[in-house]
C-alpha cells in the first residue's frame, strides 16, 4: 500500500518534528492551562456558585467551549508552519491525500492529548461529580476526533486564502457548531449518568458527520493543493 | 447550456406558479387543530426549500465542473446559484417564521429546525466572504468551488438530518410525521406538486438571468 506508506512517514514526520520543538503542544497547553485558571478566579468572585443549580450546565459547557478555541488555535497551525517550498517539496513525493491523512491522524493525536490533559486540568480547578466517568471520557475523545477532522480541512482552505484567523472562524464555526451542540449533550448524558444506550443515536450522528467531512476533504484536496 | 436560452420552461414555470396562486387559495384543505388555514402556507414555505435545493445542487454540480475544466464561465454560474439560492433561502426562513408565529406562537422560538437552518444559512454566508478575500481570480474561482462542494452534504446534513434526530415542531422531525404522511390529501396534492415544481423552475430562472449578466459584464471588462 503505497498511499499507507507515505501517509505513515509523512505522520511521523509531523510527529518528530513536533517532538523537538514542541511549540504546538506546549504552547496550547499553556494556552488550555490559563484559561481554565482565569475561569476558576472568575468564578471564586461569586461565592456559593458551585452549589448554584447551573453550575453542572455551566461546567459541561464551559468544558467544550475551552476546548473549541484550544483546537481551532493547535490545528489552525497545520498548514501555517510550512513553508512554501516545503509543501512543494512534499507534493513532489507524496500524494495530496497522503498529506491530508497524515495531518489529520497527527492532530488527532495533539488534540486527544490535550484534550485529556485539559480534562485533568479541569477537573482539578473545578470539582464535578461525573455519573459516568469512562464514557465522558470516550466522549472527549471522539470530540477531539471530530474538531480535527474538521478543523484540518478547514485549515487547508484558510491557509490557500491568505491565512488569517478570521477567515478560519467564519469559514469553521457553522460547521462545528452542530458537532459541539451534539457533543454537549452526548457529555451532558455521560455527566448525569444516564443509559449508554440513550445516545447511540447521537454518536451515529456525530461519526455520520466525520465520515461525510473526511470523505470530502480527500476528494477536494488534491484541486486544493494544486497552484 | 443550451436550456437557458430555451423559452417552454420559464413559461411553465410561471403558469405553474400562477395555478398554485388560484388552486393554493381556492381550493378545500383539511381542517386540522392548531394549523386551520395556515396550512396553505405549505405552498409556498415548501417550495422556497425546494427551489433553495435545486439551485445549490445545480451549483455544485458547476464547481465540479471548474474543478474538471477550470472554465471561468462555470465559476460564475455556480456562484450565481449561490447567490440565487440564498435568496430562496431567505425567503424559506421567513414564511417558515411567519407559519410559526400562527402555529408555534413565537416567529423565533429556537425550534432545532430554525436554528440549524439559521447556522446552514452563516454556512453559505462563509462562502461569499471567502469569495471575497481572494483577490485573484483563478485562485478565488477554485478555492471557493472546494467550499461549495464542501458546504453542499454539510448544508443537507445541517437542515435535513439533524432536526430529525432531536425533538422538533417541525413537522417530519422528532417523531412527528411529515405532511406527506395523511395530513396531505389528495386535494392539496394538486397545488402542492405544481408549486414544488413551478418554483424550482423559477429560482433557476433567476440564477440563470443573473449568470447571462455576469457573462456579458464579464465580456465587458475583458481587455482584447
Amino acid at each position: 500500500m503505497k498511499l499507507f506508506d507515505q501517509t505513515w512517514e509523512l505522520f511521523k514526520k509531523e510527529v518528530v518534528l513536533e517532538w523537538r520543538s514542541k511549540y504546538a503542544f506546549n504552547g496550547v497547553l499553556l494556552y488550555v492551562v490559563s484559561t481554565v485558571f482565569i475561569c476558576y478566579i472568575s468564578f471564586t468572585l461569586t461565592p456559593g456558585f458551585e452549589k448554584s443549580d447551573g453550575y453542572k450546565v455551566v461546567w459541561n459547557v464551559l468544558f467544550w467551549i475551552i476546548i473549541l478555541f484550544a483546537s481551532v488555535n493547535a490545528i489552525a497551525k497545520s498548514f501555517l508552519q510550512e513553508s512554501k517550498s516545503r509543501l512543494l517539496y512534499y507534493y513532489s513525493i507524496a500524494s495530496p491525500q497522503a498529506i491530508i491523512l497524515s495531518k489529520t491522524i497527527y492532530n488527532i493525536l495533539l488534540m486527544s492529548l490535550l484534550s485529556i490533559l485539559a480534562l485533568i486540568v479541569y477537573l482539578l480547578f473545578f470539582t464535578n461529580t461525573i455519573g459516568d466517568p469512562l464514557f465522558y471520557f470516550l466522549v472527549v475523545i471522539l470530540g477531539s476526533l471530530s474538531f480535527s477532522t474538521v478543523f484540518t480541512m478547514i485549515s487547508a482552505i484558510a491557509s490557500k486564502a491568505g491565512n488569517n484567523g478570521t477567515l478560519m472562524a467564519i469559514l469553521s464555526f457553522p460547521v462545528i457548531i452542530p458537532v459541539i451542540l451534539i457533543l454537549i449533550r452526548l457529555s451532558k448524558h455521560a455527566m448525569d449518568g444516564l443509559d449508554r444506550s440513550s445516545s447511540y443515536g447521537d454518536i451515529g450522528a456525530l461519526c455520520a458527520i466525520n465520515v461525510i467531512v473526511m470523505a470530502t476533504a480527500l476528494l477536494l484536496f488534491p484541486f486544493l493543493w494544486r497552484d | 447550456m443550451k436550456f437557458i436560452y430555451q423559452t417552454w420552461w420559464k413559461v411553465l414555470a410561471v403558469l405553474l406558479v400562477l395555478s398554485t396562486l388560484i388552486t393554493g387559495l381556492i381550493l378545500p384543505v383539511p381542517r386540522l387543530p392548531i394549523l386551520h388555514e395556515t396550512i396553505r402556507n405549505l405552498y409556498f414555505h415548501v417550495p422556497m426549500w425546494m427551489g433553495m435545493l435545486s439551485v445549490f445542487t445545480i451549483s455544485v454540480y458547476f464547481s465540479i465542473k471548474y474543478l474538471k475544466t477550470g472554465k471561468e464561465e462555470y465559476d460564475l454560474a455556480a456562484v450565481e446559484c449561490v447567490n440565487t439560492g440564498l435568496a430562496f433561502f431567505t425567503l424559506g426562513l421567513l414564511t417558515g417564521m411567519l407559519w410559526a408565529k400562527y402555529a408555534w406562537g413565537e416567529f423565533w422560538s429556537g425550534d432545532p429546525k430554525q436554528n440549524s437552518a439559521a447556522i446552514a444559512f452563516l454556512l453559505y454566508c462563509a462562502y461569499l466572504v471567502l469569495r471575497n478575500s481572494i483577490d485573484e481570480e483563478q485562485k478565488r474561482a477554485k478555492i471557493s468551488a472546494i467550499y461549495n462542494i464542501f458546504a453542499f452534504p454539510v448544508m443537507i446534513v445541517l437542515i435535513f438530518v439533524l432536526p430529525r434526530l432531536t425533538d422538533s415542531l417541525h413537522p417530519g422531525s422528532g417523531g412527528n410525521p411529515a405532511f406527506g404522511r395523511y395530513d396531505l390529501d389528495n386535494g392539496m396534492k394538486v397545488a402542492f406538486y405544481p408549486a414544488m415544481l413551478g418554483w424550482s423552475f423559477i429560482a433557476i430562472w433567476i440564477a440563470t438571468l443573473r449568470y447571462r449578466i455576469r457573462l456579458i459584464e464579464n465580456k465587458r471588462n475583458n481587455i482584447n
